[in-house]
Order: C-alpha cells, then structure tokens, then sequence
C-alpha cells in the first residue's frame, strides 16, 4: 500500500528534474539497474572509529546513480538486528545489505539470509566459508595489520623512551594481529622498543580505554594505539598527556594535531563498490572479499608535523613495497613473547593466509598476555 | 467505591494517554528544528511500530524480554523494595541456560529447553534474592547492592565466557559451545516472533493473578504497604520480600535464558545491551502493576521498531528515539502529580479519601 502525496510527488519530479541536467551520467545510470542498499552500523556514524570509517564510505557510495542507502546506527547484536535486516527488505525493498559489526554474521545475519534467498548480504569481519554458509551472504575484510605495521614503523623512529603502548578490546584474532604487526614494525627500527599491551576487554568502555592510557603513559609509554571501537578517548588522554598517538579506523588527526603522527584507515569505499557493481550486472555475490593496501581496502592518514624526516622516508619506502606485494609482514623467523617459534625460518604466512585469521599469540617484544 | 474504582480507571489511562500525546507534539518540535517534516515523523513512527503486520511483529519481538525485566523491578516493587538490578539477574540467567549443557546433557525436545529455562530462573532468583536477603538481614540497601551485583554478574559472565568455557572455535566474538539445534526456542506458528512473548505476557497475567487473587500475593502487598504494620499483624516480613525478589529475579533470569536460547544460541557478551535497565523504565511507567507492563512494553517495543523506521527513512540520528521516550518519561512521571486532580471528577474523589485518611495510624 503506498499512496502518493504532495512530498513524494515534488520529490519524484524534483529527481527527475536531476536526472535530466546531468544528462550523461543518467544515461549511465540507466545501464544498470537502481538498487537500494541497508548499512547497518554497531555504533553512532560519528564516533573517530569503526563505524565512522563506514559511514564516510556510505556517504561516498550514495553519490553513485542509481543508488539509494538506508542506514541505521546503535542496533545491539541481538533480534533488533535480524529486525532492522528484515525491515529494510520487507518496507525499504534493499536486496543487498551490508551489517557492518562483527557480531552480526552468527547467528543474526545466518538467520535472515536463511529467509531472504534472493537478497544479498555482505559482512564486514565474518568469516565466510565455502560449503558451510550460504551463497547469497559472504564477507570482507582488509589487511589493516599493514596500517598499523607502518604505524609502528613511525613510532619506533619518533619515541625517545622506546617504550610504546598498545590500547587494545579484547584479545581475539584480529586484535592480536595488529599488536603483533605494530610491534613488528617498531622493532624494524629499533630492536630494544617493547609494545606494552592493555586490553579493557570491551569493545567501547571509554573509561577504561582512559585508565588504560593514563596508566601506560605513567609506565613511560611515549607513543600509542590502539584497537577499540572508538579511538577518540584514547587519542585524547595520550595528547593530553604529551605523548604521541598513531590513529585507528578513521583519521583522528582532528583530535590531536600535534600529537598525531599517522594512522591505519579503513577505506572500505572500494570493496563496498566491488560487491554493489556484482549485484547490479547480476552477477554472482562475492563471497569471501579480501585487500589491503595494495587493493586500496586501507590507506594511511597523511603524516603529523611532528614526524621527522626519516621516519617519513622509512614508512614510505616500506608502503611502497606493500603496494607492489612485495613485503610480507609476517615472514619467519617469529617467535612469541614466551620464546616459542610461532612460524618457523623461512616460512612465510602471505596476508591471505587463513593461518593469519586464527592468530593466538602476541610477539616478542610485547608485554602482556593473551 | 465502586465510583471511586471507577475513577482510578479512567485516570490510570487517561493520564498516560495524554502524557504520550504531549510528549509526541514536543517531539514534533525537536524534529522540525532538525529540518524533518514533524508529520511524516508521527506517521513513521506509527507505521514503524504498528503500521503492518511486519511491525506489528518487530514491536512484539521486542517488547518480549522487556516484559520479563519489567517484572523484575515490578514484584519486588510491590513488597516495597526498589530494586534495579534486573540486568544483573538476566546475565547470570543467560550463562546458567548455556551452562547447563556443560555439565550434563539435557534430553532434548521442550523437557530439555524447560531445564534450561529453570536453570536461568533459579539463577537470577537467587542473584535478586541475595539482594534482598543483604537488606533485611544486614540493613544493605537493595537499590545500590542490586545494582552493583549487576556489575559483578557481568564480570562472572565474562570471566567465564571468555575464558574457560569459550567454545575455541569461536574466534571474533568468544562465545559458549552453542546449544543444540532441539534446545532452541523458536518463533510461534508461522509469525517471526519467538515463544519468549507468550512466556512474557503469561508471567505479567500470573503476576497480576497471584497479587490479586492469593492470600500469599496480598500478605506481599501488605508487607510492601508497611512491613512494621505486617509484622504487627503475624506476617512473615522477611521471608515474603525474599521471595518477591526471588520471583523477580526468576523472571529476569528466564529472560536471560529466552535470549541465549531463541536469539544468541550461546551465551557471550551481545547478551549485555541493558535489557534489564529498560525493564526499570517499563515497570515503573506500568506503575509496578504486572498486567499493565503488557501495553506498556509493548509500547516500548514500539519505539524500538519505529525509531529503526525513522532512521532509515528520515535520517534521524538512533537519538532522536531516545530523546522521544526521555520526554515520554519525564511527563508521565510528572504527570503522576496530577492523579486526582482531573477537574471533572474532583468533587466525586474528595469524599472516597476520607476514610482513608482516618485509617492512617
């Protein structure tokens, strides 16, 4: 039942009149069909962090012809999100939906895809995997352990105490394999540099990420990140403190212009653009979409003014080779922080590896425990 | 009295009523100073909520647990303890759902989910009873012990969860092993609403039965008019709060456990996104009356629905909902001064509170 009113009227003639003065691009738009697309988000849209970095790619993506987003912010991981996923099918008539936070893909995303065969679902996080989960949902993530590596690379040049921290939620997967990563790029430069490790066990708990930063900089710690959902707290405690900050998820640079040295962006405008551009040439849904630098899936924030000029030629040299696939993070010999070999001399685990996904150790040179 | 009854009735609605009516037109306001169109944000929100049978159904999903929260704060109300600690109770009622298993295999088919559920009620029953029990024994005051054993229930849930009982293939989001495919609750007949709403709405009627109708729900009432006058009189003070906290702590717990079954399928931390505090807001707006937390979490569930519509249509920030139900709250609440004072059944109210007056010690 919808019945046109004097609003949607204006509106249709009003798009329409668009449509007609940007004449070529229409003429674009009508080579593939309209398509109504659901983000989902965990958090608010403007929180410095995870779901910023999405909703700038939405905002991005809803500029394209032929595209009309429904989003929405704060839905928990329970019923509300099979609710929100099934409202925007049922009343918004979206045929690709895109929730964003990790807990969604099991058991709620599963869930709804189970009931809506001809709509497409895309997870950010999950894993999907071939035989288990269904066709029409999949998932992609990008290699952000490559930000953050850089991260450390310029940390390790600008702390004088050679002490940095690490802010981190909880000790999973995807957690570990940033500290380990910024670690591994800190010790690049600097052999003695420890990474000491907090984890505040939630994904936003601002109070603890502030006790957490407070403590660390008591420790000596002159250089931060971090992996929460929202950096803001962090990035503003180590300012306030006088020490410098690397960002996460989005450029925090805004926060802290002078402490801010780089930073580890998501920039998920590209994979959102490969998986809309499958379902509007109807071809099949990719299921399991993967990249890092290399792909454009993450970039790094321009660099503060207080970075020096080493560590600018150093972390761009190690960019580049990043970006012709020729640098691999974790290559062997490595050992944890407990003295075990993790992977072996001469072995190497490329970015795709799925090794990589189940990470359970924290490098050396870390302190703290998983 | 049967006037004055009367006259209870018309203002227990009227007053809500009007409050929501008002809180709805300040809403208009806040919304055009957003730049949205104040009208179609009240038809959203009544499509959102209970426009078609698909909100309908999105409106009663969530106002499920909601009723069984309420109720936490609801019973022992009526004993006369306030206690907010339901989110704690619906924690530790969700971890013994999923504990089970753990220590032996329940038979599957309803017996095993009804093992479950008991589980989770005994669970939060006794987390609330502590609560009570550390008042009337030791003088701690239920408000702030209920909460902060919240605190604590969420320690231990995570303690647990994610640690020695984390399922190790759960590698994103540490979860429980998950429950088996026969344990689960699933939806009623063919609606996309899980039976957690029949056991909602069933406990809100025997909840409204047993105050009413039994001996022992009236020693309850008279415990929570003045527990002094109860003992006065013979009753058994201390044990009948105890058990009013262990029925509303039961009732969170089931709660908890109706989650992990029908929704999570384990336990692990999405459990955590204050269920137990908007029970709080539903039962003090429903007056602490079992049956009203019906309509009124429903009404709840509404806004949840609706504010999911607003945002995905209008743009509206997720807090445009919640500024909604702080304006419902606010006037609701206040317009509990006013219960008496409807002008056109003024003169009918003076003489019924006469007697009332003269009872008073």
């Amino acid at each position: 039942m919808y019945m046109w009113n004097r609003r949607d009227w204006l509106r249709a003639t009003g798009a329409l009149g668009a449509g007609a003065l940007a004449l070529p691009w229409s003429r674009l738009a009508l080579g593939q069909a309209p398509i109504t697309i659901g983000f989902i988000y965990v958090g608010p849209r403007d929180d410095f962090g995870y779901n910023q970095a999405h909703a700038e790619a939405v905002a991005e993506i809803k500029k394209l012809p032929g595209i009309k987003a429904v989003e929405e912010e704060n839905v928990p991981e329970t019923q509300s999100v099979q609710k929100s996923m099934q409202g925007m099918i049922s009343q918004d008539g979206a045929t690709l939906l895109f929730p964003t936070s990790f807990g969604y893909f099991d058991p709620h995303m599963l869930a709804v895809a189970a009931k809506n065969s001809n709509v497409r679902f895309a997870h950010c996080g999950g894993m999907w995997t071939e035989g288990k989960h269904p066709k029409n949902t999949g998932s992609f993530f990008g290699y952000i352990d490559e930000g953050q590596y850089l991260n450390g690379v310029v940390a390790g040049h600008m702390s004088k105490s050679k002490k940095i921290g690490f802010v981190a939620a909880k000790p999973i997967p995807q957690v570990l394999r940033n500290i380990n990563a910024f670690t591994m790029g800190a010790r690049s430069v600097d052999p003695k540099i420890t990474t000491s490790v907090v984890f505040t066990g939630e994904w936003s708990m601002p109070v603890k990420e502030a006790e957490a930063t407070n403590s660390l900089a008591d420790q000596g710690v002159d250089v931060f990140t971090m992996h929460v959902d929202g950096p803001k707290v962090v990035v503003e405690t180590a300012a306030k403190r006088n020490a410098m900050v690397c960002g996460y998820h989005a450029s925090q640079a805004k926060l802290a212009p002078k402490a801010y040295l780089t930073g580890a962006e998501w920039n998920w405008s590209s994979a959102y653009r490969a998986i809309i551009d499958a379902a509007r040439t109807g071809k099949p849904h990719p299921n399991f979409v993967r990249g890092g630098l290399k792909e454009g899936f993450i970039k790094t924030s321009a660099y503060g003014p207080s970075v020096s000029e080493a560590a600018r030629k150093n972390a761009d040299a190690i960019k580049a080779r990043m970006m012709s696939g020729k640098f691999d993070i974790f290559a062997g010999e490595i050992k944890d922080n407990t003295g075990k070999v993790v992977i072996a001399k001469g072995a190497v685990q490329k970015q795709t590896d799925l090794e990589l996904e189940k990470m359970g150790y924290l490098v050396e040179g870390v302190i703290g425990k998983v | 009295m049967n006037r004055d009854a009367c006259r209870h009735a018309i203002e227990a609605i009227a007053w809500p009523v009007a409050s929501l009516i008002a809180a709805l037109a300040l809403f208009g306001v806040f919304v055009a100073f957003y730049g949205a169109s104040p009208v179609e944000a009240w038809r959203l929100l009544f499509v959102g909520a209970f426009g078609d049978a698909f909100s309908w159904q999105n409106s009663l999903q969530r106002a499920a647990p909601l009723m069984l929260t309420a109720l936490t704060v609801a019973i022992p109300a009526r004993a006369g303890l306030i206690v907010i600690g339901g989110e704690g109770a619906l924690v530790v009622g969700g971890f013994a759902c999923a504990a089970v298993p753990y220590m032996f295999a329940p038979p599957s088919g309803w017996m095993g989910t009804l093992i479950l559920l008991s589980a989770a009620a005994v669970a939060g029953a006794l987390w609330i009873a502590m609560a009570g029990a550390l008042r009337q024994y030791r003088g701690v005051n239920e408000t702030i012990s209920s909460l902060l054993f919240g605190y604590i229930a969420i320690a231990l849930f995570k303690h647990f969860v994610e640690g020695p009982m984390r399922d190790p293939a759960s590698l994103n989001k540490p979860s429980t092993l998950p429950l088996a495919e026969e344990l689960r609750i699933g939806d009623i007949g063919p609606f996309d609403v899980h039976w957690g709403l029949a056991w909602g709405v069933a406990l809100c009627v025997l909840g409204t039965l047993w105050l009413t109708f039994t001996s022992h729900g009236f020693a309850t009432r008279v415990v929570g008019g003045n527990a002094r006058t109860a003992k006065l009189v013979g009753l058994p003070a201390n044990a009948l709060i105890i058990t009013a906290c262990a029925l509303g702590g039961a009732a969170a717990g089931i709660a908890g456990g109706i989650e992990v079954a029908a929704v999570h399928m384990s336990a692990n931390a999405s459990l955590i996104v204050g269920l137990g505090y908007a029970g709080i807001l539903v039962s003090f707006v429903a007056r602490h009356e079992p049956i009203a937390i019906i309509p009124v979490a429903i009404l709840f569930g509404g806004f949840g629905a609706a504010g999911s519509m607003l945002q995905r249509r209008l743009g509206l920030p997720d807090a445009s909902i919640q500024v909604l139900l702080g304006i419902a709250f606010v006037i609701i609440l206040a317009s509990e001064t006013l219960r008496g004072r409807l002008p056109s059944l003024r003169l009918s109210a003076r003489p019924a509170q006469q007697p009332v007056a003269s009872a008073a010690p």
